[in-house]
């Protein structure tokens, strides 16, 4: 009989990294669903082509052995969705296909695949498209038009290199105003006029050109953190001080700031926040340490919405928060057992069964010492003393 | 997860819960048949070997001294069986390396009655005394580390030790050898209870048991109350909630005072003496028959034994007589890991013998093993589940990181991994299946090489 031997402990607890992998791509799977439902056969080809680009950049570079992993963890299909719904769905399809190519090799493999990329992946990508197709990204079309499911969005199928369709032109065929195409937040930007709460949150009514549902963000993040596949503190901490922000100078200027509300929901924030900023690999791994994180990202995520150039911060904020992370952590490490004041000082916790020491005891029993009594010397005050 | 641990009645955070898996758990103590040969190896227990003190060809007497030390962190051993020694040298250890060992091989005859203890009077005993008897009976924590008890009830000359804290918290999966004992030998749990008061001078003894033992909580309070007022001071049971690992003395210390010891320093800071039950009950039957320890209570466990359960085992029993009683198939059984699962180590060889330290025999099925094997290692992903696992508050994901890059001095000196006590809580918990604690293991291993160097 052989016998194997292997160092404790030889029991494994149920998670592993395709787990965790696919329980987010299941997480995401009704996200895309109402996205494809809102925008029709155009975010649908946006989904699978970006998706499908990463696949195979993911692919080639394992091949190659320039990363390590596997298209098996599921990492790189989170990656293409994420890309996907960060897009406009209307983004010319060769240009989703480029920014999921580069998602991976400049987000990923370049730095050795799973688990040692610097920078969510998916945000790299992004990164690269609102740099190189400054145009594309910022052309959003309006959500549940009539006969999405049957023709798709002109700019989606441009050729590779050429300059996309007129959307514009093509909305007002459609008896559209131009600026239905607009976000919500480069509205509140460059028009001053704001988007109500209810329209934002269900972005069911009328043809307001938001992303993905941030309800059903919020609902599919809460499931994910409930059977722990993702840390509820990050999203916490980012929507809190992103919302308090947002009150203070909501609070201090109601007229020059929009409310809050707005801002939480609108733009890419409840998507950042929930699938994005939570990037294992990305973000801290102490306790303490995601709270910062995700404060860092909610205040950086208004500070650039309210005074920059651009309309949405989302995306620079998290980056910046993820070239912060090494720094972060290494100030928040966690306290180790028995070296926290509270230990130091040797004070009991609230609830506890018993009183440290039994009955009555006596000061000696306790180890106390009496200190001896000392007098002070009657020391001459300083103006009895001889000048 | 604080806030689940609040909601849970849970007094330190972190730590896991493994599948429990006690098999055994409403099964009798059942006495195991005496092998035909048992090994006694002379290091059993932290610090020094004791020599042996019988020849080849001499006749012992079950009980007997064989083995004397004069070192105080050592202690003697005596005969499991009534029989010859056939033998003094090296034998297969259970770390793999042979060490120095005495065979003796078992009268086939004799009815194995320990004839050679000596009935003490325990009432005239003094602490000091005790503690002497304590040392001869060859006692050492039963629960697994094996540290000589006598060492660990004598206190620094400053120290005043108000409580004992009697662990029976037994958090290892598949073990129930104290849970029995508690139920089982409660009566001699509280005399060995009586016995350490007076020897530590505590006056409070505190039993801490999970949860999930409230019948063996039960059957320690019936047992308290049937002792009635005891002059040594109070005795209480007490539940602690069902956590690994609970039963770190550390950990049990902050579920029942809500204290942390500070870093470094020992229950006796706080005015405590840690043991287990197992030793305790051992302590209470031992000490007023003036016998040595010649058998102890083991968990004979896992899905590839056939008839599991907590079996009274001479010392020195190889495991191949063991797992034959048991029913173990060969064909099936693929690892033997003496001890519990979270902690505990595999054997090298069926020849092993019980020692003074094995609670239990676990016994995993080709299957299992097979299923660990299949499970890939990936880079960590920095989930920070280890972070949120550490029963010490540790980070071991930057811990692991930095191991792989041999960066051990920096481990020691800025991540404090000299507070690991090598629970495995991380390790179970790694969705990248990183042998974390091994890494940990390696790398203290390294520092205190480099310590040693240094001095």
């Amino acid at each position: 009989m052989s016998i194997e031997i292997r160092s404790a402990p030889h029991i494994k607890g149920p998670k592993s990294v395709e787990q965790i992998m696919r329980h987010v791509v299941w997480s995401l799977l009704p996200i895309c669903a109402f996205y494809v439902y809102q925008y029709g056969l155009s975010a649908m080809a946006s989904l699978v082509v970006v998706t499908g680009s990463c696949l195979l950049a993911e692919r080639w570079f394992v091949k190659t052995g320039t990363q390590s992993g596997d298209i098996s963890d599921y990492s790189a299909v989170i990656t293409g969705l994420l890309l996907a719904l960060s897009l406009p769905p209307g983004f010319p399809l060769w240009m989703g296909a480029v920014a999921g190519l580069v998602a991976i090799a400049l987000g990923k493999a370049l730095f050795g695949g799973i688990g040692f990329n610097v920078f969510n992946p998916a945000l790299v990508g992004r990164a690269f498209a609102q740099a190189a197709f400054p145009q594309a990204i910022a052309t959003y079309t309006p959500s549940f038009l009539p006969g999405r499911f049957h023709e798709m969005i002109p700019s989606s199928m441009a050729l590779p290199l050429m300059q996309p369709a007129d959307v514009a032109a093509w909305l007002k065929l459609k008896q559209l105003d131009a600026l239905a195409g607009a976000t919500p937040l480069a509205k509140w930007k460059f028009e001053g006029v704001l988007a109500g709460a209810e329209e934002l949150i269900t972005s069911l009514s009328g043809h307001m050109a938001v992303g993905p549902s941030p309800a059903l963000i919020l609902v599919c993040g809460a499931y994910l953190a409930l059977r722990r596949y993702m840390d509820w503190r990050i999203p916490a901490a980012i929507l809190g001080s992103a919302a308090l922000t947002a009150w203070l100078l909501f609070a201090f200027d109601g007229t020059r700031y929009p409310n809050p509300f707005f801002m939480l929901f609108s733009g890419g924030l409840i998507l950042g926040a929930v699938y994005m900023a939570t990037d294992m690999a990305t973000s801290p791994v102490t306790p303490r340490g995601m709270w910062v994180y995700g404060a860092l990202i909610g205040i950086l995520t208004v500070v650039i919405r309210y005074y920059s150039g651009l309309p949405e911060g989302v995306m620079y904020a998290i980056l910046l928060g993820n070239a912060a992370t090494p720094l972060i952590e290494k100030i928040t490490q966690p306290t180790p057992f028995g070296k926290g004041a509270s230990s130091l000082l040797g004070r009991q916790k609230k609830g506890a069964s018993y009183p440290l020491h039994p009955g009555y005891i006596s000061r000696e029993d306790a180890g106390a010492v009496t200190p001896k009594k000392r007098f002070l010397p009657n020391k001459p005050k300083k103006q009895d003393r001889e000048p | 997860m604080k806030l689940l641990s609040y909601f849970r009645g849970e007094a330190f955070q972190r730590g896991v819960h493994p599948p429990a898996n006690k098999l055994t758990a409403r099964q009798k103590i059942r006495r195991l048949p005496f092998p035909p040969k048992v090994v006694v190896p002379l290091s059993q227990h932290i610090g020094k070997a004791p020599h042996p003190i019988v020849k080849v060809g001499q006749e012992v007497v079950r009980g007997e001294p064989i083995a004397r030390t004069d070192d105080w962190l050592s202690v003697p051993h005596h005969a499991p069986v009534t029989g010859v020694v056939e033998f003094i040298g090296l034998r297969p250890g259970a770390r793999g390396p042979w060490v120095e060992s005495i065979v003796i091989r078992a009268h086939p005859g004799a009815t194995q009655q320990d004839l050679w203890g000596q009935p003490r009077d325990m009432a005239s005993l003094s602490g000091a005394d005790i503690l002497q008897a304590v040392w001869d009976t060859g006692m050492v924590g039963l629960g697994g580390a094996a540290f000589p008890t006598h060492a660990k009830q004598t206190l620094p000359k400053q120290a005043h030790v108000q409580t004992l804290v009697v662990n029976g918290c037994e958090c290892e999966p598949y073990l129930t050898c104290d849970h029995r004992v508690m139920i089982e030998q409660a009566d001699d749990l509280v005399t060995g209870i009586r016995y350490a008061m007076r020897a530590t001078g505590a006056v409070r003894a505190i039993v801490g048991i999970e949860d999930n033992k409230r019948d063996a909580r039960d059957a320690v309070r019936a047992a308290i109350e049937k002792a009635g007022k005891v002059p040594e001071g109070e005795i209480h049971a007490e539940l602690v909630p069902t956590k690994y690992p609970q039963g770190s003395e550390k950990m049990l210390i902050m579920a029942l005072f809500g204290v942390e010891i500070p870093a470094g320093g020992l229950p006796v800071s706080l005015g405590m003496v840690v043991n287990n039950v197992g030793t305790l009950a051992a302590l209470g039957r031992l000490l007023p028959a003036g016998r040595g320890l010649t058998e102890r209570v083991v968990t004979v466990t896992g899905p590839g034994v056939a008839r599991p359960g907590d079996y009274i085992v001479p010392l020195g029993t190889p495991l191949s007589f063991i797992l034959d009683h048991a029913g173990a198939p060969n064909a099936d059984a693929r690892q033997i890991i003496l001890g519990g699962p979270m902690m505990g180590q595999a054997a090298a060889s069926l020849d092993v013998p019980i020692t003074k330290g094995i609670s239990g025999v676990l016994v995993m099925r080709a299957d299992q093993v097979a299923d660990g094997l299949a499970r890939r290692t990936f880079p960590c992903i920095k989930c920070a589940e280890c972070v949120e696992s550490c029963p010490m508050g540790l980070n071991p994901s930057q811990l692991g990181m930095l191991a792989a890059k041999r960066e051990y001095d920096l481990m020691g000196s800025r991540y404090h991994l000299g507070e690991c006590f090598e629970c495995g809580c991380c390790s179970y918990v790694c969705p990248s299946n990183i042998p974390l604690v091994q890494q940990f293991r390696v790398a203290k291993q390294i520092l205190r090489e480099k310590a040693m160097a240094a001095k």
